[in-house]
């Protein structure tokens, strides 16, 4: 039974939307419901990226800890966003704090699995790439919008 | 199709002489941004009177002219407000005037936002830093006609939570159940417990009807044209698709070239545009 | 057609003539080696005897081996220096406590100028000008009024210059509208007449008053022939054909570059140019502060702070000013205005300090957009 939901659950999903049931399957066997709490942190920087998460409700702050100036919160990532590719990419670190500034409710996809079935079955991979690779890219672009610091005096 | 613009009852006065206008007060929504609050000037007898959208020339004695956009209600007739950016010699004039000194005033000048267009529409306003200021009358005007309208969004960005414009309005709006109003910045410290992030990001946090949505995008060029190519990957076309332009004014009203993009005078086919009307200049660098 | 014929001393009967209904008298006069439009007192003040030799970026003075009034083309000035001034007061303010007074400048009946010897080509950017003045909703009674006391004493012209191209733009040689009298200057060895032509009730009425005599159909015949004989030696030509749709098609092309190394931004072709029309404010203040003004005066889209706002500019490089003076002349005044802005004066082209063609730069984009048309 928890397996059907979570595969009727998943498919509501952005990232998963259009996923052929094939490969949906495969990531289910790697998923599972994951909730944190408002003021809990998902994960630390510097940590191993075991996980990343398909956030349904709820908000993460990306938290940096930056000397005498304290935490800055770069980002924050919301309902339907993808939250973490660290797993993909050696060390495997989390470069970041995670906080969840509300109650989030996730999926949590287990990393060492899917890099398994990733090398086991490269087609799949493939498709995991494509997809993290489209989140990556809106990640940069959002990311040099806020560098260009857009609303400062030489703007609008 | 263009929607021209409504020129409200105004004798015909020279559009190039400035009409004294007293300071009522001066309110600081930031620390580099005021609301200045005038009397409306009467135009024979007449209340002064504006469409959303439009911009005032402001003139700041012997200093020189601005151009800023209206950002009070078009439905109160007794106020008249310009928020302002304090970012040169005539707004720092402006900043330091007091109760009962006098500036020059000429408009309003421009065409508005599609407020006809958007009746019975969902309407999605994106702004970005001071661009919430243009588009502040379009919000005062939906609320006040709420049931001529679908549904209402407004996603709006700063820089910091300090630099978020109209605060205390931001908090009545989002108590409003036929009111979505999600705030974003582009940094912050862990106070903040809203979104972080660019203006575009909050679009994929709201549902869109792509076929029936009206969007009205104000705020610097570049957020604009993020904004403008997100509305478009979620369906909207570009005829659905408003945005406020900005240049450099002298006369306000189309004869002094100064504020052309393009073939466009921003003034006066400006500063609202449908997007077909600009699409192919956007990307074309320091046209 | 119906025209009079006058005499050379006749022309100078028109001119008191006009005079004496209470116009001061502008035309063009040689002044520091160049012909400008200034006042004349008599018809001597005329460049008799003198032509002008043109090309790019030059500009020369010589005697013709003729006396003709009318020998020669168009100098650095146009006529807009007078109907659309460089600096004009637009108000002044007074400032008195915290209360500011605006005073709006009482003269308002301008002068009654007749300018004498006005061009084809000038016609067209004077209606031109008209235009773009009238294009906005709402009143401009500063322009309109010195307009309506505007007497226009045209000349065909039957010389055309090393830089001419009104044949292409279609605004010349031969004055078709706009005016009030228009000449016609026949000179050989043989004789020296004028063909007058009546273009208005208020030329008619200033001509009859007048006396002339009648031209014969010969005579009106040989005018006609020179001026047709001058349009077809323009100095220069342009085809216009798909023109305004090419420019604005390629904004970003690489050619862009090439007449932006050669630009220096100087806006002469812009001040020299009867069509421009961009102007600027500049406000000042009394010593006590207790008085402004505002003034209006000329600008030029060449000038660094042109596309200045505050803390930023639209169009820093020279490539974007050059592109934005051309597209706007050649290309987004046809969709502003119905017409291109170009006249075919030449004059921006004798007085580019670079000599840079208009005729030859607007070649090179066409050419662009039919390479690329034709899968180039």
């Amino acid at each position: 039974m928890q397996t059907q939901d979570l595969s009727i659950l998943l498919r509501k999903h952005p990232f998963i939307a259009d996923l052929e049931e094939e490969f949906l399957k495969t990531l289910l066997g790697c998923a599972s419901n994951a909730l944190f709490h408002e003021g809990s942190y998902l994960f630390h920087e510097g940590e191993t990226a075991s996980t990343f998460y398909l956030i349904r409700t709820g908000r993460v702050a990306l938290e940096l800890s930056a000397g005498q100036r304290g935490k800055i919160r770069i980002q924050t990532i919301g309902p339907g966003d993808v939250l973490g590719w660290s797993w993909l990419i050696s060390p495997y670190r989390w470069h970041f704090d995670g906080y969840a500034v509300e109650d989030v409710h996730a999926f949590a996809i287990d990393a060492t699995c899917l890099r398994t079935k990733c090398e086991n079955d490269h087609h799949f991979g493939y498709e995991m790439l494509k997809r993290f690779s489209e989140v990556l890219e809106q990640r940069l672009n959002a990311t040099r919008l806020q560098l260009l610091d857009i609303y400062s005096v030489s703007a609008k | 199709m263009m929607e021209p613009a409504i020129i409200p009852n105004q004798p015909n006065l020279d559009p190039m002489i400035p009409v004294p206008a007293t300071v009522r007060r001066i309110v600081w929504e930031t620390d580099d941004t005021f609301t200045l609050f005038l009397e409306p000037p009467l135009f024979d007898g007449m209340p002064f009177s504006f469409e959303p959208g439009q911009f005032n020339m402001l003139y700041a004695f012997g200093t020189g002219e601005a151009a800023i956009s209206i950002s009070s209600d078009p439905g109160k007739p007794g106020s008249l407000a310009h928020t302002i950016h304090r970012v040169g010699t005539v707004t720092s004039s402006f900043s330091k005037l007091k109760r009962g000194e006098m500036i020059g005033l000429r408009g309003p000048f421009g065409r508005s936002w599609p407020m006809k267009q958007a009746e019975g529409m969902d309407v999605c306003i994106v702004a970005g830093g001071i661009g919430l200021a243009p588009l502040r009358p379009v919000i005062y005007s939906i609320l006040k006609h709420r049931k001529k309208f679908a549904r209402l969004t407004l996603l709006y960005g700063a820089r910091t939570p300090l630099d978020l414009l109209y605060r205390v309005e931001l908090e009545q709006w989002n108590k409003h159940d036929d009111f979505e109003v999600l705030i974003t910045v582009d940094r912050s410290d862990s106070s903040w417990k809203g979104h972080i992030g660019v203006v575009t990001n909050l679009l994929s946090y709201i549902k869109l009807d792509a076929r029936s949505t009206i969007a009205m995008v104000c705020g610097p060029e570049i957020m604009m044209k993020y904004t403008v190519e997100e509305l478009k990957r979620r369906g909207l076309s570009s005829e659905q698709i408003y945005i406020s332009m900005e240049r450099n004014m002298k006369c306000g009203i189309g004869i002094c070239g100064h504020c052309q993009y393009g073939p466009k005078f921003v003034c006066k086919d400006g500063p609202v545009f449908r997007l077909p009307e600009v699409e192919h200049l956007i990307d074309k660098k320091e046209v | 057609m119906n025209a009079y014929k006058l005499q050379p001393s006749e022309l100078s009967s028109l001119i008191e003539s006009i005079r004496h209904d209470n116009y001061k008298i502008i035309g063009p006069r040689v002044k520091d080696g160049a012909i400008v439009y200034d006042d004349i007192d008599s018809l001597n003040d005329l460049p008799i005897g003198i032509t002008d030799e043109q090309d790019a970026g030059q500009y020369r003075l010589l005697k013709r081996d003729d006396n003709a009034i009318f020998g020669y083309n168009v100098g650095p000035h146009s006529w807009k220096k007078f109907l659309f001034p460089p600096f004009t007061k637009l108000f002044s303010v007074r400032k008195e406590g915290k209360s500011i007074s605006v005073d709006t400048p009482t003269d308002t009946s301008p002068e009654k100028l007749a300018f004498i010897g006005v061009r084809s080509c000038e016609l067209s950017a004077i209606l031109i000008q008209d235009q773009v003045f009238s294009s906005t909703q709402f009143s401009n009674t500063e322009y309109r009024s010195r307009r309506n006391n505007i007497f226009i004493v045209a000349v065909n012209c039957t010389k055309s210059g090393k830089t001419c191209f009104c044949s292409s733009m279609k605004t010349g040689p031969r004055a078709r509208f706009g005016y009030d009298l228009l000449l016609t200057e026949v000179i050989d060895r043989n004789q020296h007449f004028f063909v007058m032509e009546v273009g208005s009730e208020h030329g008619s009425k200033i001509a009859t008053a007048l006396n002339f005599k009648e031209a014969t159909d010969s005579e009106i015949q040989l005018s006609i022939d020179l001026v047709e004989k001058t349009a077809e030696k323009m100095g220069r030509s342009l085809d216009t054909r798909g023109l305004a749709e090419a420019l604005s098609a390629n904004l970003e092309d690489a050619y862009w570059d090439d007449v932006a190394k050669r630009c220096l931004t100087c806006a002469n072709c812009t001040l020299v140019c009867p069509t421009c029309f961009c102007w600027t404010v500049e406000d000042v203040t009394s010593l006590d502060g207790k008085t402004a003004e505002r003034w209006k005066k000329w600008d030029s889209c060449f000038t660094m702070s042109f596309a200045k706002v505050a803390g930023g500019n639209f169009r820093p490089s020279p490539k974007s000013r050059y592109r934005q003076w051309l597209t706007h002349k050649l290309s987004s005044w046809v969709e502003q205005f119905g017409t291109y802005g170009c006249v075919g004066c030449g004059r921006c082209i004798t007085w580019c300090p670079v000599g840079i063609d208009i005729t030859k730069e607007a070649k090179a984009v066409l050419k662009v957009e039919t390479k690329k048309t034709n899968g180039g």
